[in-house]
């Protein structure tokens, strides 16, 4: 490291791994882990947002899980959080939607309405 | 990029491990290998978070979540629970006066009032990781200054901040450093002073242990200002992670080419080591710290010269405590505005303070310097344990005083608290109950400093101990009239005429009790009675009769017999007998037995007898 400009790099990627510990986050995606969710292949459709996150490089968004979100009978239900604008809630979610999901409302911004189930709080 | 959706940080500072936190994170690993959730979960170790009193404690990311308490038998629950569902585990949260759970670490009411600066990183970075340390912003300071300042510049810069020493004298670093620039040498040294010896103090400790990183950044910076190419770390011997600790660093700042020669492309060439100090409390002492870091034995010698003029091997010297070079990085990062915004006209930025004693959280705190003690003890340190009552608090060790409920919203700065007759000090703060004898209290420093004097003047020496063993004499219950005048007059010539720091303040304990608690001074001499119950000589144990049933439990307990009685009669301590074991009000299943202030009558007698048998003799 010889210039401010090596830092700056180093530190760039060290902040994309402290993420989740607040900074710069875009879009929260929030994943409803209560029983039946979890029944239904919560886990499945938590692990593929993981991958296609990781795979996109989308560095300000954030997976994270919530309980019971008492939307049993659409269980795997996730919800999209972005600021200033109102949460869309996804319902009988599946890793193949969650891949739809991902290119089309987390990179392209375009919500995916067939499978919104729920909007606003 | 990883797949990582938590990030689970656990408190490995000191307090933390020694309350289990390793048997804690290693149980994690098991639970979380056995789920397979391993790739999901970051688990990382971190430095002091503070709240040493809830320990183990560990914060939950993305969400924030405080867990206090948490033992082996509950990492399987928050897996389960939270990880896996989302759940988390209200029972292991901190409760609010309503009872209700307090999920996340930021409405913790802990830290409402704190300002982070040095410990800006303690408890949410992984100290051992040069990576998350560049993250927060680290060594952008230091770059920047090699980079585009010129020493003077950067000795201006720490000028305008107003940055005064945090070791206790509160020294401003500036002139520290202009003083060292000014000096005509070959080569000039940079001292870390990590002696830390208060009783109840860590705040040292947990800088460096929780980041190093920090710390080392700040020596550099001040190098540079002054010239200087190589640099000490003089820390105790009975903080090995923190010597591990600051040990890596260095290694790791030497691997990215931070440490070293011409560092960031700039003419600047540093090298910093470590020293390991045997724990001599006078070691804190510059003079005595130098002495020690030269091989020699750490006794202090008169200023001047001062180390700034003739100091490590005869060279223009600089000695800062930890703290002071922990607010350094952040100072130049945000600006000196932004850190002379906080604080009293004289005494700026932040303070880190040990919280100990009788209050609900005890830890590690940061506050704006000028806040009340008020605020600190009650606000921060949540008031105190159990339905006791404030008494007194004791700033600053050894060398500091004890201020009372009077003091309460006096502002913490080093002006006004020397005024008061406490000082600053490193930062240790030790909260006292009404339960708490003074004269105990002052007898307790005076122990401490009768050891740890070097011996080398006489004052120091000779005189702490004499007032020691007017202590001693005053508690056994044998104090004379003019024994409260003599402590003032042995503690002003110590005061006076003691060579260094620890000799010339260590009286300051019992001269600040005597100003502020002397009824109880005189109480303990004239009517041989402690009232704080305390101070075993002057109390004793009486047995109501009307309240007692005869069951002959004391007297059965008694481990010297010198209970007496029967059902009918009921039963009777002799006084004379009695070693105030304290056994017989245990046992009583009615509690009629009384611990009651002041020597008994019976044993004034006595004594009053011998004392004339022994003169009669003569």
């Amino acid at each position: 490291m010889k210039t401010l400009a090596d830092l700056k790099k180093i530190r760039e990627k060290a902040q994309e791994e402290m993420k989740l510990r607040g900074g710069n986050v875009r879009m929260k995606i929030v994943v409803g882990m209560g029983t039946s969710g979890i029944a239904m292949g919560a886990r499945e459709v938590m692990k593929t947002f993981l991958e296609e996150i990781a795979n996109r490089n989308l560095t300000d968004v954030l997976v994270t899980q919530t309980g019971e979100k008492g939307l049993s009978s659409m269980e795997p239900v996730v919800d999209v959080i972005e600021d200033g604008k109102d949460k869309i809630t996804y319902g009988n979610m599946s890793p193949e939607k969650v891949k739809k999901v991902v290119v089309e409302h987390i990179v392209n911004g375009r919500i995916v309405s067939d499978f919104v189930v729920a909007t606003g709080n | 990029m990883s797949l990582k959706r938590i990030d689970l940080l656990i408190c490995c500072g000191s307090g933390c491990i020694s309350a289990g936190a390793i048997k804690i994170k290693e149980r994690f690993h098991e639970v979380l290998n056995e789920k397979g959730m391993t790739n999901e979960i970051n688990i990382i170790e971190t430095g002091c978070m503070g709240p040493c009193d809830y320990g183990p404690v560990m914060v939950i990311y993305p969400e924030g979540i405080f867990y206090k308490k948490v033992t082996p038998e509950d990492v399987e629950e928050i897996v389960n629970d939270h990880f896996m569902k989302g759940r988390p585990v209200k029972r292991l949260m901190l409760q609010d006066d309503e009872e209700q759970a307090i999920s996340a670490k930021k409405d913790v009411p802990f830290y409402q009032k704190q300002v982070k600066v040095a410990l800006e990183n303690c408890g949410y970075i992984d100290p051992e990781s040069l990576d998350e340390y560049i993250a927060t912003g680290g060594y952008e300071a230091l770059g920047t200054v090699l980079t585009t300042m010129s020493p003077q510049e950067t000795i201006e810069l720490m000028k305008a901040s107003g940055l005064r020493g945090r070791g206790g004298g509160g020294f401003p670093t500036h002139i520290k450093w202009q003083m060292v620039h000014d000096a005509k040498a070959d080569q000039k040294y940079y001292i870390c002073n990590g002696d830390e010896g208060d009783p109840g103090a860590f705040m040292d400790r947990s800088l460096l242990e929780g980041d190093p990183h920090r710390v080392l950044e700040g020596m550099m910076i001040g190098a540079y200002a002054m010239g200087a190419s190589r640099g000490f770390f003089y820390i105790r011997a009975e903080y090995p992670l923190a010597i591990q600790r600051i040990k890596q660093a260095i290694a790791q700042a030497h691997e990215a080419g931070l440490m070293g020669d011409n560092i960031f492309g700039s003419q600047f060439c540093f090298d910093a080591e470590v020293r390991t100090g045997a724990g001599a409390f006078v070691c804190g002492e510059e003079t005595a710290l130098i002495h020690s870091i030269e091989g020699s034995r750490g006794n202090p010698t008169p200023k001047p010269p001062y180390p700034a003029i003739s100091g490590l091997w005869g060279k223009p010297t600089v000695v800062n405590n930890v703290e002071t070079l922990g607010n350094i990085p952040t100072i130049y990062r945000k600006g000196p505005e932004w850190f002379a915004s906080m604080g009293t006209a004289t005494s700026k930025g932040t303070k880190v303070f040990a919280l100990t004693g009788d209050i609900r959280n005890t830890g590690l705190v940061e506050v704006p310097m000028g806040i009340s003690l008020r605020e600190l003890i009650f606000d921060v340190g949540g008031g105190m344990v159990g339905d006791h009552k404030f008494k007194a608090v004791q700033l600053g060790g050894p060398s500091g005083g004890c201020l009372t409920t009077e003091h309460l919203d006096v502002g913490v700065d080093y002006e006004t608290l020397k005024e008061k007759g406490a000082m600053m000090g490193s930062g240790g703060v030790i909260v006292m109950n009404d339960q708490k004898c003074m004269v105990n209290v002052a007898k307790f420093f005076m122990d401490f400093c009768v050891d740890e004097s070097c011996g080398k003047c006489s004052p120091c020496r000779i005189g702490l101990k004499q007032m020691y063993g007017i202590l001693e004499r005053i508690t056994n219950g044998d104090g004379r009239e003019e024994d409260i005048d003599e402590l003032i007059r042995l503690g002003e010539a110590v005061n006076k005429l003691s060579l260094c720091g620890l000799g010339q303040t260590a009286p300051n304990p019992v001269l600040s009790t005597l100003r502020y608690f002397r009824n109880e001074y005189e109480s303990h001499i004239r009517d041989k009675a402690c009232n704080t119950k305390v101070c075993l000589p002057l109390i004793h144990f009486d047995i109501d009769k009307d309240k007692c049933i005869g069951c002959s439990l004391c007297a059965r307990k008694c481990p010297v017999n010198c209970i007496t009685g029967s059902r009918d009669e009921k039963y009777t301590i002799h006084q004379l007998d009695c070693i105030k074991c304290g056994n017989c009000q245990e046992v009583c299943p009615v509690k009629a037995v009384g611990r009651i202030p002041g020597m008994h009558p019976e044993m004034i007698a006595k004594r009053e007898a011998d004392k004339q048998r022994l003169a009669s003799e003569d």
